[in-house]
C-alpha cells in the first residue's frame, strides 16, 4: 500500500496526480477462505481490517452485492456520538468513539472526523427530565456531556429559533463537545484500503445466494460467482439481514424500513455543530462544502425501496425551518433513503445464531454509522473467537426471549 | 405517497390520513400464562420481514378510525389489495409464484421505479 502524507502528494503533483496506485484491488473470488464477512458497508469493512490487524486473520472474503459502501454507509447523516442512557450501548458506542478519535492516524485516510458536539434539543418540561437523566448516566460512564439552558444553547447556535413564541421553543438541550461528524464515503474506503493491503480480498458485485450448512453447522456460501467455503461466516447486511437469516433458516427480530435524509444548495458556513431534536424528529449539520444535511424520521411500513414517502420530509423541513426560520428560502438539493433494520429496543444485534459459525452484526437502525469502527472491532474479536466479546454479549439475539432488552427508544432519542 | 382505499369507507384516501401498525394476522396466544420465553418472545418481538409480498395492519387514523390489512410489495410499495379485520388476503406470496406473467409485471412496475434489486 502507498502510504498517503503531504509529501506524497507534493511527488505526485510533478506527475500531475495520474499515478496514484488504485486503492484496493479486484480480486477473483478464491474457492476457501478463513472468515466470510457478507456486506461490504462500513460495519462490514472494519471487521475485515480489524480481523485482519489485530488478530492476524488475513485469508478473509468480504462478499458485497453491490459496490463498497453503496448502502447505509453512504446514506445517513454522519452523526457520530456517544451519548447513550444504559450502561450496555454506552459501553459499545463509547468504544467506537474512542476507535474515532484515531481512526485517521490508524488507517493513513482521512476520514475528515470532525468534533463539533453535539446539541439534542428538550422542547417539553419532559424533554429536559429526560436530557438530565441521560447526561447524568454518561457522567458516570466517563462519557462528556453538560445539560445546557436556552441561553446556552443561542450561544452555541446563534441562528436557533430560541424565543419563547417559537412554535417549538427551546428550553436546553444535552451537549456532547466530543461528538461530531465524518465523512461516510471515506470510512468505507478506508477501511476498504487498509483491510486490502492486509490481504482482504473484497469482493464487489458478489451476491449471497444461500448459505451451505451441514449438521447445522455453516461451511460456505453460494453467491452468483460460485461458492466459496468458510468455517466462519459474519453477516453484516444492515436491511437485508432478514433476507439473509431467511436464508439460513432463522427468523431475526428486525424490520426494515426506509428512512430518509436530503442535502440543500450549498451555502456560506452558517452552523458549526450538530442540531438534533427528537421532539420534532429532525436533526441538521452543515457540511464543508456548504451543504445542509438533514435528516428525517422513518417511515412507519416495511419497505426495501430505498426511498422514502413525501409527507415525512415535509414534515421534518417544517419544524427545521420553525427551528431555524433562516433556512426558510434554502432549496433541496437531493433527497434518499436507506433501508434500516430496526429492533424492538433500538439497540444492534451482536450475535451467534442457531447455525454454528454463522454470526451476525445487524439491528443498528436508525444510528449505526457512530458505531463503526466500535461494531467492526467487536464483531471481529468475536469472530476471531468463536464466541461473543464481552460488550457484544448484551445484544445476543436471545435477550427478545429472556426479556433482557437494553430499551434506547426514547432516552437516547429515536433520531440518531 | 400512498393512495389507499379503506375497505371500511370505500374510498381511496391520502396516506397522511393513515398509520401502518405492523404485521398483519398475528394471533395473541390464546393463554399467555401457559406460554414459554420463547413463544411469548416469538409473539412479541418476532416478525416477517419479507423482500416483496407483506400483508400489513393499518389503520384509519384520521378517518373512520378502524383498523384493516393491506397487501402490499415492500419493494415496489405497489397495493395489491385492501380487506376487513376477520378476512383473509387473496393475493399472497404463493399466489404470485404460482402466476409468472404477475411477478413480470412487478419486476416491471420496479424498473420503472428505479428500484435496484
Amino acid at each position: 500500500m502507498q502510504r498517503y502524507s503531504g509529501f506524497g502528494l507534493a511527488r505526485h503533483a510533478l506527475s500531475h496526480h495520474e499515478n496514484w496506485e488504485r486503492q484496493w484491488r479486484n480480486p477473483t473470488p478464491k474457492k476457501q477462505y478463513d472468515v466470510i464477512i457478507v456486506g461490504g458497508g462500513g460495519h462490514g469493512l472494519a471487521t475485515a481490517y480489524y480481523l485482519a490487524k489485530e488478530h492476524g486473520i488475513r485469508n478473509v472474503a468480504v462478499v458485497e452485492k453491490g459496490w463498497l459502501g453503496g448502502g447505509n454507509t453512504a446514506r445517513n447523516t454522519t452523526i457520530v456520538r456517544s451519548n447513550y442512557l444504559w450502561d450496555e450501548a454506552a459501553a459499545l458506542y463509547e468504544h467506537a468513539m474512542k476507535l474515532w478519535e484515531g481512526l485517521s492516524q490508524d488507517l493513513n485516510y482521512n476520514v475528515m472526523f470532525s468534533q463539533r458536539g453535539v446539541l439534542n434539543l428538550g422542547h417539553t418540561l419532559q424533554d429536559m427530565r429526560d436530557i438530565q437523566r441521560r447526561v447524568n448516566a454518561n457522567r458516570l460512564n466517563g462519557i462528556d456531556g453538560e445539560v445546557l439552558d436556552a441561553q446556552g444553547v443561542q450561544e452555541i447556535v446563534p441562528i436557533l429559533d430560541c424565543s419563547k413564541n417559537a412554535r417549538y421553543p427551546v428550553l436546553g438541550a444535552s451537549w456532547q463537545p466530543r461528538a461530531g461528524v465524518a465523512r461516510h464515503d471515506a470510512v468505507a474506503w478506508g477501511f476498504a484500503r487498509a483491510a486490502d493491503a492486509l490481504g482482504v480480498d473484497i469482493l464487489q458485485n458478489t451476491e449471497v445466494t444461500g448459505f451451505k450448512i451441514r449438521d447445522g453447522r455453516v461451511y460456505g456460501v453460494h453467491t452468483n460467482r460460485g461458492d466459496i467455503e468458510a468455517k466462519t461466516v459474519g453477516c453484516v447486511a444492515a436491511g437485508n439481514s432478514g433476507v439473509l437469516a431467511k436464508m439460513a433458516g432463522f427468523k431475526l427480530p428486525l424490520e426494515s424500513h426506509p428512512l430518509q435524509a436530503l442535502v440543500s444548495e450549498p451555502l456560506k458556513p452558517v452552523l458549526d455543530t450538530v442540531v438534533m431534536s427528537n421532539h420534532v424528529h429532525g436533526y441538521i449539520s452543515q457540511t464543508d462544502k456548504g451543504d445542509l444535511v438533514i435528516g428525517a424520521g422513518i417511515d412507519g411500513y416495511n419497505g426495501y425501496g430505498q426511498r422514502g414517502s413525501y409527507s415525512t420530509v415535509e414534515h421534518t423541513l417544517q419544524a427545521i425551518v420553525e427551528m431555524f426560520p433562516m433556512f426558510s428560502r434554502v432549496r433541496m438539493n437531493r433527497q434518499w433513503g436507506g433501508i434500516v433494520d430496526t429492533c424492538a429496543d433500538a439497540c444492534p444485534i451482536l450475535s451467534a445464531t442457531p447455525v454454528k459459525g454463522l454470526f451476525f452484526n445487524c439491528g443498528w437502525g436508525t444510528g449505526g454509522f457512530k458505531a463503526t469502527p466500535g461494531s467492526g472491532h467487536v464483531f471481529a474479536a468475536s469472530l476471531a473467537k468463536g464466541e461473543m466479546h464481552p460488550l457484544a454479549e448484551p445484544f445476543s439475539i436471545d435477550r427478545f426471549n429472556t426479556g433482557a432488552l437494553v430499551d434506547e427508544h426514547g432516552a437516547a432519542g429515536v433520531a440518531h | 405517497m400512498f393512495y389507499i382505499h379503506c375497505p371500511y369507507c370505500g374510498e381511496h384516501r391520502e396516506e397522511e390520513e393513515f398509520h401502518p401498525k405492523g404485521q398483519a394476522h398475528i394471533a395473541r396466544p390464546a393463554d399467555p400464562e401457559a406460554c414459554s420465553d420463547e413463544a411469548w418472545g416469538d409473539y412479541l418481538f418476532f416478525r416477517d420481514n419479507p423482500r416483496g409480498i407483506h400483508h400489513e395492519l393499518w389503520v384509519h387514523a384520521v378517518g373512520c378510525r378502524k383498523f384493516f390489512n393491506v397487501t402490499r410489495n415492500t419493494v415496489t410499495y405497489e397495493i395489491l389489495e385492501t380487506y376487513k379485520m376477520g378476512e383473509q388476503p387473496t393475493i399472497t406470496a404463493a399466489s404470485q409464484a404460482r402466476q409468472p406473467a404477475d411477478a413480470s409485471s412487478t419486476a416491471e412496475v420496479a424498473n420503472q421505479a428505479g428500484v435496484r434489486a
